[in-house]
């Protein structure tokens, strides 16, 4: 049966590296529009998943719509921050920014852990998408909800794709990022552009972190600092600023990490550092970024 | 073209303020050619010169070990103090922004640890040199490769060399102990004074000595030459080559530099405590150095102390009034100094005492 755990390795990695995807993606985007570094973006991602965990649990909302209920919610709280927080330090030195992002982690965890309390919360799946429910592919019988994880993922990236590729919006955001002077001195308001991606990546890893939490059981006030060197490295070894980079990079971390994890469930992630190390020295601006 | 007037020669003299910088002899006056600064009176060696209050922390800390019984806590502030002293001089003086710097920590901390575990070495000061050796090799090497980079990259690379020694020691928890960690013996200090398991009394005279020695050091570097080419990198990365200054290797030096001194700060930890475990490697630690290094005003050799202190003082106070909640303090005050207070603590006392010191303008 050494055929049938290869494939449910590599679609339970498939899966967790689309998680990585709809958390990164807004993180490399606006990372790559403003050369901010954003460490707080867990923190979003955080708030995103206590929201729509909350309203399942509270309020008893429905799966989907408290995710697009979380999705909004965390757009909407990233828009003053961005105005009020985060743009009195464009182009001031990387220090500052890690600074600032560290000490607005602490704040969020802070007020999470006021309002939710220090454990960990667990989400309560609908049972048709439960850890036992189980969808026979003919070759494997997989989790249904992994196997859903992986179709939103690409169905996002499709999406994505077609957004940036495809429409005016798009366009304008491709032409910040590879030079936002000239994109400004062509009418291109940036700052406007900027609001609106943070707005949406924010989101995005609201969501994605809600997700996770179906794929890890449950979320808690750490969430921001455990996985921010992973989303950091998809975004750097992506290239900063390109969606299918960051997609690629995240598929490739998203499933070394959970196969590494499995097997060696001591020190795996090793190899994911000495790849991201050895990458960044070859490729300092990212696999598919600018040089 | 011919009636256009004269150009005004641009001074580089006229507007500044006696004692404000080095006099500049260009463009050359006209009459008799300046005399040549004796060495006293170059900036930099009266910038060296001690001054009164650089004695305060010093018998702070001596009146310390007389008013406390318990000096475990104090011991760990110091050991911070020297952390945070060594990552100045790379993020300060140099301008090196690194998410990595527990690894060099961490490295000494481990070198002692191993080597009086696994090799029976439990000299405690010559277990300091080869901290110190072993951290700035791994310095110097890394440097070598990583500082090719900068900004976002930079960072990058040092968190994740970080993140692989700490993902190794996790690795082979059965060599290093891991997560759960190991305990410590080392011998005597000088092979008299033991170390003091209840107090800390000991550790605390032994590593406020390591620190006052090497930070004689360290503000030997920042006012040489070298420390001044540092800082000249630092302002502005582009001018030195010009200058002539080998930028690379000066960057390499200083970071190797820095992690020796990071490495011996480790390996204090690991002796004081007798203890060592993954968290001496963490990003936190990391982080938590770097925080106080900007609160109390990077670049400025008394800024780690201050750092350390305040937020020592910030993290107690505000976790003892507010036990579930204290980050939203300390979050508060880090998002305040990064928007509005830049250079610290230290910047902003600058700041008060020039406004007040402010003559009217001439």
């Amino acid at each position: 049966m050494f055929g049938a755990d290869l494939a449910s390795i590599l679609l339970g990695g498939l899966a967790a590296g689309m998680v990585l995807f709809i958390i990164s993606v807004g993180l490399s985007v606006t990372m790559g529009l403003m050369g901010f570094v954003n460490l707080a973006h867990g923190g979003f991602a955080m708030i995103g998943g206590y929201i729509i965990i909350g309203a399942m649990d509270a309020w008893g909302v429905p799966f989907v719509p408290a995710l697009v209920l979380g999705f909004l919610a965390v757009a909407l709280i990233s828009i003053p921050l961005e105005r009020l927080v985060y743009r009195p330090l464009y182009g001031a030195p990387e220090l500052y920014q890690v600074l600032l992002t560290i000490g607005l982690i602490f704040v969020i965890i802070a007020i999470i852990t006021m309002i939710a309390g220090p454990t960990s919360i667990t989400i309560r799946l609908p049972p048709s998408l439960s850890a036992s429910a189980q969808t026979d592919l003919g070759f494997i019988t997989y989790s249904t909800y992994r196997l859903l994880l992986i179709a939103f993922g690409a169905a996002l990236m499709l999406l994505l794709w077609f957004g940036f590729e495809r429409t005016r919006l798009g366009a304008r955001i491709r032409a910040a990022v590879d030079n936002r002077r000239m994109a400004e001195s062509l009418g291109i308001n940036v700052a406007r552009l900027f609001t609106l991606t943070f707005a949406l990546g924010s989101g995005l890893a609201g969501l994605g972190a809600a997700l996770s939490a179906g794929f890890l059981g449950g979320i808690d006030t750490q969430f921001a600092f455990r996985y921010l060197v992973l989303f950091l490295i998809a975004v750097a070894i992506g290239g900063l600023g390109r969606i299918h980079g960051v997609f690629v990079a995240s598929l490739v971390i998203g499933t070394l990490d959970f196969a590494l994890k499995l097997e060696f469930p001591k020190g795996g992630t090793v190899f994911i550092f000495v790849l991201t190390i050895l990458l960044l020295l070859w490729r300092p601006q990212g696999l598919f970024g600018k040089a | 073209m011919p009636d256009r007037p004269p150009r005004q020669r641009i001074s580089f003299d006229a507007p500044r303020r006696a004692g404000s910088g080095p006099r500049s002899h260009w463009p050359p006056q006209p009459g008799a050619p300046p005399a040549a600064p004796s060495w006293q009176e170059s900036p930099i060696v009266r910038r060296h010169a001690w001054r009164w209050y650089e004695a305060l922390p010093w018998i702070v800390a001596v009146l310390v070990y007389f008013a406390l019984p318990n000096l475990g806590f104090a011991t760990e502030l110091l050991i911070m103090v020297l952390f945070a002293l060594s990552l100045d001089l790379a993020l300060g003086y140099a301008g090196i922004v690194t998410l990595g710097h527990a690894a060099f920590f961490g490295a000494g901390a481990y070198t002692v640890g191993l080597l009086s575990i696994h090799a029976g070495w439990t000299e405690p000061i010559s277990g300091l040199f080869a901290a110190a050796a072993v951290a700035g090799l791994l310095g110097l090497l890394s440097g070598l490769v990583l500082l090719r980079t900068h900004g976002l990259t930079l960072l990058m690379l040092t968190l994740s060399i970080a993140a692989l020694l700490e993902e190794l020691s996790n690795q082979f928890s059965d060599f290093t102990g891991g997560l759960d960690g190991r305990n410590l013996t080392f011998a005597p200090i000088l092979g008299w004074f033991d170390f003091d398991q209840l107090y800390s009394r000991t550790q605390y005279i032994y590593v406020l000595v390591v620190l006052f020695l090497l930070f004689l050091i360290v503000r030997r570097i920042v006012y040489s030459p070298f420390g001044q080419s540092l800082t000249g990198i630092r302002e502005n990365i582009l001018r030195m080559p010009a200058v002539g200054a080998p930028v690379r290797w000066r960057l390499v030096t200083a970071y190797g530099i820095s992690a020796a001194i990071a490495g011996v700060a480790g390996a204090l930890l690991a002796q004081a405590t007798l203890f060592m475990n993954l968290t001496l490697l963490g990003l936190e630690r990391s982080a938590a150095v770097l925080i106080m290094l900007i609160l109390g005003g990077y670049g400025r050799l008394y800024g780690a102390f201050i750092g350390v202190i305040l937020y020592w003082t910030l993290q107690h106070e505000l976790s003892k009034e507010f036990p579930r909640f204290w980050q939203l303090g300390l979050g508060l005050a880090l998002i305040a100094v990064a928007l509005f207070a830049q250079r610290g603590v230290l910047g902003l006392a600058e700041d008060a005492r020039r406004m007040f010191r402010r003559k009217p303008a001439a």
